[in-house]
């Protein structure tokens, strides 16, 4: 199982290029960080890893197939505002179990507790919903893990509890993940390698 | 609020008053025809000595009942259009905004007359005809709503986790357009029923011998120059409060459900 981005380009309908001939692999198991400058087109980068968008050159492949379509996607993506990523015409449990069946352990470790299951997304803190955004995407069948920005905007007490679930999932399932960060402390702290993400790439 | 309470109360007692009414009060009784309104006949009695009161009560809520009828069809209508032109791809989006134009395009009583008399007229006819008719401008705003929905963030990322189109419809955007729909459904009430009347008013609506208000109006017509006014003013009136009724429950609802107006 390897995430392999090859040669993909992307731009908005017949906008500029956003990012052009990029390569990028992930291995299982490991931490990858990438940095850039605002508005490079990261984040574009990870919708298109995770799917979201459709790369107009290039491919994605996981494990050398192309991605599936209408079942659960290998790639899963958090994205930096919880808000938006909850319905908010949902009880917290059913946001949870879209991503699968509970798991009691990884609820617990990412410090959900029990009463905010039944409660609706606006009665809970942004760092609160973050951790449900990051408990749904870890579901059984994630093999890679991309974070665009996923801790920004929390404190660094709840940021490094989410990291050391993320991180120890990573070791026990041979999960890889793509750490999106501004914080240079923090991907130079938690990857194995990282990739600069230059404007030169278009 | 309390607006809205007096209003649906209004509204019940006069389909509740339907059927405390004695029925043989509209049967013809030539001995008091042509009575002004006096406390035994309030709306005063027509030509054939029926009670306009009783008549009138029993047309309003026969309106109502082809008006509920017909605006849940043409709810119905829009929101399964709304749906499908937001969510089954480009070519079924164009067919159907181009039917909506197509109905828009068209003033809602012309489309209404039409049906109405291709089926027949009567009481099917006109409720076919309304269902058929008054979904275009509901359906075109649940569209849109279903558009912005379909584009958030957690219905992509439910997309991302398998999820069927059938599962994201119903869980994910159908519990987002019910404000819509439920006062899309009650501000097409009054529309239904005024076109109901208005086509009954011209013939080609429900037969003459049920009491309907459109009928009620347009018999009375031809009293009108003899003096009887009474004929057609309580009847009218009463129509008139009873769509301004609907339409103020539907703003208020609007109202309270509307995030972007509820401080209004």
């Amino acid at each position: 199982m390897q995430l392999e981005a090859k040669d993909v380009g992307f731009r908005y309908g017949n906008g500029p290029w956003l990012f052009r001939g990029v390569n990028v692999t992930v291995e299982p198991g490991e931490i990858v960080g990438l940095t850039g400058p605002s508005g490079c087109g990261k984040t574009s980068f990870c919708k298109v890893l995770a799917g979201y968008e459709k790369p107009v050159e290039g491919s994605i492949t996981v494990n050398h197939s192309l991605l599936p379509k209408n079942v659960y996607h290998p790639v899963q993506l958090v994205f930096q505002h919880p808000e938006k990523a909850i319905n908010p015409r949902w009880k917290m449990i059913k946001t949870l179990r879209e991503g699968g069946p509970l798991d009691q352990e990884l609820l617990e470790s990412l410090g959900i507790e029990r009463e905010w299951l039944t409660r609706w997304p606006n009665e809970l803190s942004g760092g609160e919903l973050q951790r449900f955004c990051v408990a749904r995407a870890l579901g059984k069948g994630t093999r890679f893990l991309i974070a665009d920005e996923m801790t920004t905007m929390l404190d660094a007490i709840t940021q490094a509890q989410i990291w050391h679930v993320v991180l120890e999932m990573a070791k026990k399932r041979g999960m890889g993940v793509l750490i999106v960060s501004h914080e240079a402390k923090l991907i130079q702290r938690l990857c194995h390698r990282v990739i600069e993400f230059h404007p030169a790439n278009a | 609020m309390i607006v809205t309470v007096i209003a649906v109360i209004f509204l019940l007692s006069i389909v509740v008053g339907r059927f405390l009414l004695d029925e043989g009060r509209i049967a013809t009784n030539l001995t008091i025809r042509n009575a002004p309104p006096s406390f035994d006949h309030l709306f005063g009695t027509d030509w054939l000595g029926r009670d306009m009161f009783t008549r009138t009560i029993m047309g309003l809520s026969l309106s109502m009942g082809v008006g509920l009828i017909g605006a849940i069809g043409s709810a119905s209508i829009a929101l399964i259009l709304g749906m499908a032109a937001a969510t089954m791809g480009k070519m079924v989006d164009r067919m159907i905004s181009w039917l909506i134009d197509l109905f828009l395009s068209v003033p809602h009583l012309v489309t209404l007359i039409l049906i109405a008399f291709t089926l027949g007229g009567g009481f099917k006819g006109i409720v076919i005809g309304i269902a058929l008719t008054h979904w275009p401008s509901l359906a075109r705003v649940i569209r849109a709503e279903v558009m912005q929905i379909r584009s958030a963030e957690f219905v992509q990322v439910s997309q991302k986790m398998g999820k069927s189109r059938w599962f994201i419809a119903v869980q994910h955007i159908f519990p987002h357009l019910i404000p819509q729909v439920l006062v899309g459904f009650l501000l097409l009430f009054p529309h239904a029923i005024l076109h109901e009347a208005a086509v009954t008013f011209l013939g080609l609506g429900l037969s003459p011998h049920e009491p309907a208000i459109g009928i009620i109006l347009s018999e009375s017509m031809k009293y009108l120059s003899s003096g009887m006014w009474w004929l057609a003013f309580f009847p009218g009136l009463c129509l008139l409060i009873v769509v301004r009724t609907f339409d103020t429950i539907g703003e208020n609802l609007r109202m309270l459900i509307d995030p972007t107006r509820a401080h209004d």
